[in-house]
């Protein structure tokens, strides 16, 4: 694509800087959106976009603004920049280099549901990514784009960075305001949902980073306009992380629609030594396993489509596997992962988990009997719909399609 | 005391927060703890308590919960190699192993003269960009990513060498 409108960055060399964001159009969506609309005005526009959430769920933005009450205060904005489901590396890039349209983005958000506070929580390895955000926020208030009487009206907005510290758990919306109120980083109980009672118990949006880099553009250019680029059912362009087994791993901004095929190979260059791809992970570790075969691979990465083949596209974090790896080595590597940030309280999840990875290293170490791969299906199978979050969900996905999908890969 | 050692610091980030919600503040405060030695010491953790006005179990449990925080300690320098699923298929297990060899340690080991200990960790956001690892020091962390051995190993050496 010639023109980018998420990794700008990649157009504009430069637009990390506060003069070339705005001498590129920087913050007139944030200034037309507190001078000339009412907070509604622009939760219907983000609604009317069709903009649906890029951190894995998928769920419309503005129908998420639109569930905070207006009997209940102060209002939050929370931007959910803990970016660690294996194969995701998108957010990272959006903050590195382009951050003033994130930045935007968050503050659009939180006029538009009425925050005077807003947040952003990175993942604690993000540690110079903080630094350098702060370091942005605190040009945006020297320039009058954050503070007081902003536009010379009566809204005000502060933004804050805040660290976590190494807990995949916390990129769950309600682990995540637990953990920013001082706590462990485990999930609460849903409902009372974040919209209603999120952060110090009051209304809460929570956004993942590109879902909100998103905003300035449809506020500038419209819902229409954006509504044009993508699929009627995914509107809008996407950040596809490509990674595994490819010549050219690495962020694609692309329309919704582009096959799995043209994601691998116009962009990513083939596979490498030009092996036969096996299988694709559409959404990181949290992804059931896709067999590569040319269905699938021409198959168009929209939020329906993906779904059809068995699979979610989540925040589209695409691992390919090719046929020098086999499947149980994969989903022995998912299971670790998933063991090690189960947060512990639900006990199907901690206790399912722990079992999981002490078959699959069984199996791994030579006892690839018949029993021990049925058993460690079965285990996956109980665990599904026993937990209050989705990651005791995500953890059996990948081992329940891959015995299923692959039983070659099982056998000796 | 941490707020006689850096009173600027305490105070902006008590101010990120309401101020009837500092409880907020513990995680960034265990940042700060950790500043001097690489981990959070028993004065410390005692000291924040006081400050945010909860118990030190508390505090404890958040140090145990997050991997980013220590209660023991470790090289001068954590080398955190990811091994996750993206960086493994593009060979960060044998990174790892070579790099082990190299330094004379297992995983989760600290080199003879205390400066490195190397670590096995969970995915860092930085899949395509394998075999990488992160440095976490007194100072903070930063990314070293398209990593070789030898590359990481005279990075080691460079290391060594600014301490002398």
């Amino acid at each position: 694509m010639s023109q980018y409108f998420l990794l700008r960055h990649r157009d504009i060399p430069g637009i990390g800087k506060i003069d070339v964001y705005k001498k590129n159009g920087g913050f007139e969506a944030f200034k037309k959106a507190v001078t000339s609309m009412k907070p509604a005005e622009v939760t219907d526009a983000v609604k009317a976009s069709g903009l649906r959430g890029r951190g894995g769920a998928g769920f419309p933005a503005g129908v998420k603004w639109s569930f905070i009450p207006n009997n209940i205060w102060p209002h939050y904005v929370v931007a959910n920049a803990d970016e660690s489901e294996p194969g995701t590396f998108k957010d990272r890039e959006i903050m590195e280099s382009n951050p003033y349209q994130f930045l935007e983005g968050v503050a659009i958000a939180a006029y538009a549901v009425g925050a005077n506070a807003a947040y952003v929580y990175l993942r604690g390895e993000f540690w110079p990514v903080a630094h350098f955000l702060d370091e942005k926020i605190a040009e945006m208030e020297k320039a009058g784009f954050l503070g007081d009487k902003l536009f010379g009206t009566d809204y005000s907005l502060r933004i804050h960075t805040h660290l976590g510290a190494g807990a995949y758990i916390c990129g769950e919306e309600t682990a995540l305001l637990e953990s920013m109120e001082g706590k462990r980083g485990q999930p609460r109980i849903r409902p009372p949902f974040p919209a209603v009672y999120g952060l110090y118990g009051k209304p809460t949006v929570v956004n993942n980073v590109e879902t909100l880099t998103n905003v300035p553009l449809i506020i500038e250019k419209g819902a229409d306009w954006y509504k044009s680029l993508g699929t009627p059912d995914s509107a809008g362009v996407k950040i596809f992380s490509l990674s595994g087994r490819v010549k050219k791993p690495g962020n694609y901004e692309l329309p919704f629609g582009t096959t799995f095929r043209e994601l691998i190979y116009k962009y990513g260059g083939g596979i490498i030594d030009d092996r036969p791809v096996k299988a694709i992970m559409a959404a990181g570790a949290s992804s059931t396993m896709i067999v590569a075969d040319d269905k699938a691979l021409d198959t168009p990465m929209d939020y329906a489509s993906v779904r059809a083949l068995g699979a979610d596209l989540g925040s589209a974090s695409v691992i390919v596997i090719d046929d020098t790896v086999s499947i149980d080595w994969v989903i022995g590597k998912t299971i670790h992962f998933f063991e090690h940030e189960s947060c512990g309280k639900c006990t199907p999840c901690r206790e399912g988990c722990y079992w999981m990875l002490h078959l699959i290293e069984r199996i791994e170490h030579g006892e690839k009997t018949k029993e021990n791969v049925e058993l460690l299906h079965s285990v996956a199978k109980q665990m599904q719909n026993k937990c209050l979050c989705p990651l005791g969900e995500f953890s059996t996905m990948a081992v329940t399609t891959a015995i299923e999908r692959f039983p070659a890969d099982f056998k000796d | 005391m941490l707020a006689e050692k850096y009173p600027q610091e305490v105070k902006k980030i008590l101010a990120k927060y309401p101020p009837e919600q500092k409880r907020s503040a513990v995680m960034p405060l265990l940042y700060l703890a950790q500043r001097e030695s690489g981990y959070v010491t028993k004065e410390a953790l005692k000291d924040i308590a006081a400050m945010l006005e909860i118990t030190s179990t508390e505090v404890v449990s958040i140090i145990g919960f997050y991997t980013l925080f220590h209660d023991e300690k470790a090289g001068k320098y954590r080398m955190q190699v990811c091994t996750d699923l993206p960086c493994a298929l593009r060979g960060a297990d044998k990174f790892l192993e070579e790099l082990c060899g190299n330094l004379g340690v297992k995983v989760g080991g600290t080199t003879a003269d205390g400066m490195v200990t190397v670590e096995a960790v969970m995915c860092l956001a930085a899949c395509d960009k394998a075999p990488m690892f992160q440095l976490q020091s007194a100072d903070g962390i930063e990314y070293h990513e398209n990593m070789t051995v030898d590359r990481t190993m005279e990075l080691v050496e460079a290391l060594r060498k600014s301490k002398a």
